[in-house]
């Protein structure tokens, strides 16, 4: 099993990036995703820096993947796209169908990002047709329904892409046009002054009972758990699962890391470090409230 | 430009027709479509009537199977599928792939339409939809602005409709689980958001009321305070110290003051969302915006928004009142 980082999900100094980086680069993880997929306004780092950051961890002996936005709006974005695809010297995540089409016109192979809707073999092999070369599930997706999926894949005389699990990480729940951080702030979209730096693990949102519920990030909504399936491992290994991915986080990136590894090296089950995913269980994906009815 | 209706049942189409719907689009009574609610929808008979009732009247009808099937279900809606060409729909609204690609082989004289649960937002997008699958039209997302809209119209392959008036999504379709988070119920899986069997008010001494999505404090409400339907995205919660509606009010999208742009865009058609509702609902909307529409094409230097067509559409909007949504800058 490999072990990948997520892209980054929130926004940090254009410092507290690249150190973090460095600090990966030295860690055990075989697969770097790289590059904004939230809110093309964040220019801490431009798409420039983040290929010569592509780079660097390539040099030091990573796999590098650069990540597409996945809500495409603005021919600006676009042109960051096209950028990423024809000059990153990498294969793409494709976090929507725009990144998808601009892989498929080029030749480039990708890795169909969580928030790429893929829920049945026939789409998945299509895909494949397409240059897909991994797929990473989306989060509502457990394991009765990859298991399936891969089965019938199977059954269809088409191999198995890569598969890979996000196993620790908040997951991300939607996407809009609106920039729920500036709407908290009270600033408009257009001149919001990238408050969201200020927010590294995201804006905490509770319900009016003062329960942790939601993270505001940026135009991005996240559940509040650190779902971890760490103790799913017997599980994981049964479905073929060839990439563990983590989620970065501002504190605790590089131990979560070390965890992963030291679990997949020991062929044990850790102990967990995260909250249930009830997404993984073919639940509610969060964890209920005590006196949630039945 | 064309006005596309919702029809949750069969006196809810025919009420859209009546009103002057161009075209209804409907869904099977099952998970097959983004509004399997308990009571709505029709079984073949029903569609059947309403397909003769709308063609006699020279109006279309288009069946939405716009939800995302997993491997073990793929077939039923395949047969979904297979049911609509046989009843003689118009076109069927489709998001998956696998879907798209069986109705292209099996069926390719049925038009496909992209659901606006297949989430395209790109020209390039629209285009991997269309070299793929020969999409004739798509349906976009509510989250471009009026400029994107009009900049998408000249690059896309395909006719666009956007939606024009109804609750709103303000969330990228097709992408969302907000719903899922908290109920296991999913919009792409299910077809359902934030469904009716996991919401539970509680009443209290004083006349105020509490409302929980599977357990989940969603929002209270003090005595005598309108309440709205507890979709996480317009329930009000704590951020920094405040409380307040972090997402988005309980309020309806109206684009009636934009109706000229959007014409002028090349739009070809509006939707208007609210397979939910019922035929009053259907019959006012429908008949306003059918008004609307007229007046362009018979003076369309001379067109306003009428404050009595905007009284109409309020009357029957979420919470009673209406947004540009994303299509106005300022709401981003």
């Amino acid at each position: 099993m490999k072990l990948s980082l997520a892209p980054l999900q929130y926004f940090w100094p254009r410092d507290d990036t690249l150190a973090f980086y460095r600090g990966i680069a030295a860690t055990k993880i075989d697969i770097v995703y790289l590059g904004e997929t939230v809110c093309s306004k964040r220019r801490e780092l431009r798409t420039r820096d983040w290929i010569a950051l592509a780079r660097e961890l390539a040099d030091a002996g990573k796999e590098v993947v650069l990540s597409s936005l996945a809500l495409i709006e603005a021919e600006s974005e676009l042109g960051v796209l096209g950028r990423l695809v024809e000059d990153g010297g990498a294969w793409i995540e494709a976090n929507d169908l725009s990144a998808v089409q601009a892989c498929r016109e080029r030749g480039v192979p990708f890795v169909a990002g969580p928030s790429l809707n893929i829920y049945n073999h026939r789409a998945l092999a299509m895909l494949v047709e397409d240059g897909l070369r991994r797929w990473v599930p989306g989060v509502e997706q457990g394991h009765v329904l990859i298991g399936e999926l891969r089965a019938a894949l199977l059954a269809g005389g088409v191999a198995m892409p890569e598969l890979e699990v996000q196993v620790l990480g908040r997951p991300v729940l939607a996407y809009s046009a609106r920039c729920f951080t500036a709407r908290a702030l009270d600033v408009a979209k257009d001149q919001c002054g990238f408050r969201c730096i200020e927010h590294v693990d995201g804006l905490p949102l509770a319900t009016r009972d003062g329960a942790p519920f939601l993270r505001i990030n940026g135009i991005q909504i996240q559940g509040d758990e650190i779902a971890d399936l760490g103790p799913e491992m017997p599980k994981l290994r049964e479905l073929g699962v060839d990439v563990l991915r983590i989620a970065p986080r501002h504190e605790g990136t590089e131990e979560a890391i070390l965890h992963y590894d030291r679990a997949r090296i020991a062929q044990t089950t850790p102990p967990p470090i995260g909250a249930r995913s009830g997404y993984w269980h073919g639940e509610a994906g969060m964890t209920l409230p005590a006196e949630a009815p039945p | 430009m064309q006005l596309v209706c919702p029809a949750g049942n069969l006196p809810a189409l025919q009420a859209a027709v009546d009103a002057g719907a161009n075209a209804v689009y409907a869904g099977f009574r099952d998970q097959t479509n983004a509004r399997a609610f308990p009571g709505l929808n029709f079984d073949e008979a029903e569609l059947r009537a309403g397909i003769a009732y709308a063609h006699a009247r020279g109006a279309k009808v288009y069946l939405a199977l716009n939800t995302y099937p997993d491997s073990a279900r793929l077939a039923g809606w395949y047969a979904a599928v297979d049911r609509a060409a046989d009843l003689g729909c118009d076109a069927i609204i489709v998001a998956e792939m696998a879907v798209l690609d069986y109705a292209a082989r099996k069926h390719p004289q049925l038009p496909r339409h992209l659901s606006v649960q297949g989430s395209a937002t790109t020209a390039p997008a629209l285009r991997y939809m269309y070299e793929r699958f020969g999409i004739s039209r798509a349906v976009l997302p509510r989250v471009l602005s009026i400029q994107q809209v009009e900049r998408l119209c000249e690059r896309s392959p395909v006719p666009l409709e956007t939606f024009a008036f109804g609750s709103l999504c303000i969330m990228v379709e097709g992408r969302c689980q907000l719903s899922s988070y908290v109920t296991g119920a999913s919009p792409n899986r299910h077809g359902v958001c934030s469904p009716a069997k996991f919401v539970r008010w509680e009443e209290h001494g004083d006349g105020g009321r509490t409302v929980r999505l599977n357990g989940v404090l969603m929002d209270r409400y003090a005595p005598a305070e309108p309440a709205g339907y507890p979709t996480v995205c317009k329930g009000r919660f704590g951020v920094a110290g405040e409380v307040f509606h972090a997402m988005e009010e309980p309020t309806s999208l109206n684009t009636l003051e934009i109706l000229p742009r959007l014409a002028q865009a090349g739009v070809v058609a509006l939707k208007i969302e609210g397979r939910q509702r019922g035929v009053a609902y259907v019959a006012t909307v429908t008949r306003t915006w059918r008004a609307a529409i007229d007046r362009l094409y018979a003076a369309p230097l001379a067109w306003t928004a009428e404050p009595g067509w905007q009284q109409a559409l309020s009357k029957h909007a979420e919470g009673h009142q209406t947004t540009l949504g994303p299509y106005h800058r300022a709401w981003h």
